[in-house]
């Protein structure tokens, strides 16, 4: 304890620290209530991401042979087709891809040759035939016809399994409980099914790649270029701080209304371009993959201007004397020494932006992203869906599996954001280390 | 004794410029006429006009805040880019007027050179720092020899030498600030502005840099800003006093310091103003 002396000063330092540790204790207590919003959140999607599922199936898998279905050949695999079902749905397959390259398992060789012959033979006249796996496919989802009747969430799974299993020995004799996890390598490479167990991302993640892909190429550039200009270039007029209020309020305003926006003028009014008609390929309206990336552009715009204007403002103005101090012209000082020096801000600002983009559903439901696609984009004038939109739409069926592959879904979409941004912060650190 | 001599010479006198600093000997590198620089309403030099000769080195000095940075700004046109400004009268370099309209700043920067006040390299490698300003101005020569020749100039060449491609900001403060000299070097300008080019060196810097100007001074002409009353004696041929944006008394260095004819000038060089 060292005593005051000097009688003008009353310090009350007690008093100080306690009211700093007060405040500390505050904003711990702020770290700590988002942590735990963080973490409830992880915890809810995992937890429907995996858990015990009881499945029921039609016929067991034991009455079709006496190994395992994995150990069969393909020959017995197309016998167990054969068997179980309908010559007619066998032939429909058989068109869309033969079983078998030198034979034919459910049509007779005349009829074969004389489809061939059509107009439009199916595609079975021309392809490869089916690989095993595939065979094993179509007999796991054609004869087994595998059920999931119930699911379960990860913590009850964890906890109550032995109860769980009991349970359904009692209530569904036939029935058998897996534990699965909803995300797995089948899920992130199949296309949209209405079966829930079948269903998976491949579509969408080409959707959402595609747009954010297009999106970063139209937006950066002109945003970058835009916030030079305002910062660098621009004189403060009173024009110039209209603009620049415009765009501080375009970053508000609500994500919905640029959908607007983009239906009107990119998906309708430009729809000849956007559909691809123009070059005489596409698809028959606007609501494309280059109409949603130009709304999404129009929707981050203003954030990668702010941002990248911030990150210009803080550019130290002795860096723009030092160049113009030995005879550069504006552009070299800007390319040579602003740029650089900015771009790890830019960068930040732009990381944001573009994971917001990633995020959204709004407009691109708005511009018309399909809620039930198959076929994957090929490019800018497909048709797209997009992750969020595929969350979406899975959370809001009535079926129990589609809240799974629901939560499956987030955690791939999470994945590919924590992708996007490490890549992005490493090309920052890279910027920020050429210092 | 003060008192008396504050009576017989008036403050508020109009500045003394010497015949012999107006006119001179040799041909005036620079010749300031009338200038008035305006920041906003504020007016930091008002009406200040200074004739710089070739070759020569003219101080500036003066209390803090009278406006000797912002006239060495105005000979190089760096103003221009601080946002507010109105500069008013001419600035004759070579008899042609720096500030006439089908001037380019950027070719007047490229002769005339500034070493700021505080130091600011690049961040970028030693090398780049020096090479930079000559590479943009299409120098044709040997860059690797230019950039040693730079380098040795401002005396930094043997502290540097082995982390040429280190950066610029891995430099203690005063081997910036040499760096900084070797990069305005390194444009062969004709004049260099130095804003007190010597503020955080210590004296065997500070002795290594007044060595490097009366060396430069055959070749360059040099306008320094001071606050070192006996660097301002050492290395100048002329010194100029500007007191709240205004000229007080500008003469060969020789009679500023042994006779001033201002009273201020007087107070000033002997410490017993600012
Ligand atoms: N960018 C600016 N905007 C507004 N006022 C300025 C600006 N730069 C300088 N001034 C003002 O102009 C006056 C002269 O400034 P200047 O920097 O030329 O002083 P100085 O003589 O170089 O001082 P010092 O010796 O401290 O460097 C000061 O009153 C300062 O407040
Ligand atoms: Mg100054």
């Amino acid at each position: 304890m060292i005593p005051e002396t000097n009688t003008n000063f009353n310090p009350r330092l007690a008093a100080r620290q306690r009211l700093g540790n007060i405040w500390q204790g505050v904003f711990l207590s702020s770290t700590i209530i988002a942590l735990i919003f963080l973490i409830v959140l992880m915890l809810n999607i995992i937890n429907s991401a995996f858990g015990l599922v009881v499945l029921e199936n039609s016929i067991a898998p034991s009455e079709l042979s006496e190994q395992p279905l994995e150990s069969l050949d393909k020959a017995a695999l197309v016998d167990i087709l054969i068997d179980n079902i309908s010559r007619n749905a066998g032939r429909k397959l058989e068109r869309d891809q033969r079983f078998f390259a030198d034979s034919l398992a459910f049509e007779g060789q005349d009829k074969w040759d004389e489809v061939c012959l059509r107009d439009e033979p199916p595609s079975g006249c021309s392809g490869a035939a089916r690989s095993t796996s595939d065979v094993l496919v179509l007999v796991y989802e054609r004869v087994v016809e595998q059920q999931v009747i119930e699911t379960y969430p990860l913590w009850q799974s964890l906890t109550q399994g032995n109860e769980i299993r009991a349970q359904v020995a009692e209530e569904f004799p036939t029935a058998t409980v897996e534990f699965w996890s909803w995300l797995d390598r089948n899920f992130i490479t199949s296309p949209m099914s209405s079966d829930a167990s079948l269903a998976g991302v491949r579509t969408a993640i080409l959707g959402s790649l595609w747009v954010i892909v297009l999106t970063i190429i139209i937006a950066f550039p002109i945003g970058v270029g835009a916030a030079i200009y305002l910062q660098e270039y621009a004189t403060d007029s009173v024009l110039s701080r209209i603009i620049q209020t415009n765009i501080d309020n375009l970053a508000g305003v609500p994500s919905i209304l640029y959908g607007m926006l983009g239906l009107a003028i990119f998906a309708r009014t430009l729809g000849y371009f956007t559909s691809g008609q123009f070059l005489g390929v596409g698809a028959e309206n606007g609501r494309t993959i280059i109409s949603a990336a130009l709304t999404m552009s129009l929707l981050i715009l203003p954030l990668i201007i702010i941002n990248a204007q911030e990150a210009l403002r803080a550019v130290p103005n002795s860096l723009r004397n030092a160049a113009y101090g030995v005879g550069a012209t504006r552009w070299q000082m800007i390319w040579s020494h602003v740029l650089p020096y900015a771009m790890p801000g830019i960068l930040t600002g732009t990381i944001l932006a573009v994971s917001r983009a990633i995020g959204e559903t709004a407009p691109l439901l708005v511009v018309g992203a399909a809620t039930f696609l198959t076929s994957d984009p090929t490019g800018l004038f497909s048709k797209f869906t997009v992750m969020p939109i595929q969350i979406f739409n899975w959370t809001s069926r009535p079926q129990a599996e589609f809240r799974n592959i629901a939560a499956a879904a987030i955690l791939v979409l999470l994945i590919i954001l924590l992708t996007l941004n490490t890549t992005a912060v490493l090309l920052r650190n890279r910027f920020s280390s050429r210092r | 004794m003060v008192a008396n001599k504050t009576a017989e010479r008036p403050l508020t006198a109009k500045p003394v410029v010497s015949e012999r600093a107006s006119s001179g000997t040799g041909n005036l590198a620079l010749d300031a006429r009338d200038v008035h620089v305006f920041y906003g309403d504020f007016e930091a030099v008002k009406g200040i006009s200074l004739p710089v000769h070739e070759k020569e080195i003219t101080a500036l000095i003066g209390p803090s805040g009278c406006g000797k940075s912002t006239l060495l700004r105005c000979f190089n046109r760096m103003n221009d880019v601080v946002s507010g400004v109105r500069i008013e009268g001419q600035i004759l370099y070579k008899g042609q007027d720096i500030y006439a309209s089908q001037v380019d700043p950027v070719a007047v920067r490229r002769r005339i050179g500034m070493v700021f006040q505080k130091a600011n390299p690049f961040p970028k490698s030693i090398y780049k720092n020096v090479a930079w300003g000559a590479k943009i101005n299409g120098f044709k020569g040997d860059m690797d020899a230019l950039v040693e020749k730079s380098l040795r100039q401002a005396a930094l060449w043997d502290e540097v030498k082995d982390k040429l491609h280190q950066s610029g900001l891995s430099l203690s403060g005063g081997q910036q600030q040499r760096l900084c000299i070797a990069r305005t070097l390194a444009i062969e300008p004709d004049v260099i502005l130095m804003d007190e080019p010597a503020s955080a060196l210590d004296p065997i810097a500070t002795s290594k840099i007044e060595e490097l100007m009366l060396e430069l001074k055959e070749n360059y002409t040099i306008v320094v800003v001071t606050h070192n009353m006996q660097q301002a004696a050492r290395v100048s041929d002329r010194t100029a006093l500007l007191w709240l944006g205004e000229l007080v008394e500008y003469n060969d260095t020789q009679t500023i310091f042994t006779n001033p004819s201002q009273q201020k000038t007087e107070d000033y060089i002997t410490g017993r103003h600012g």
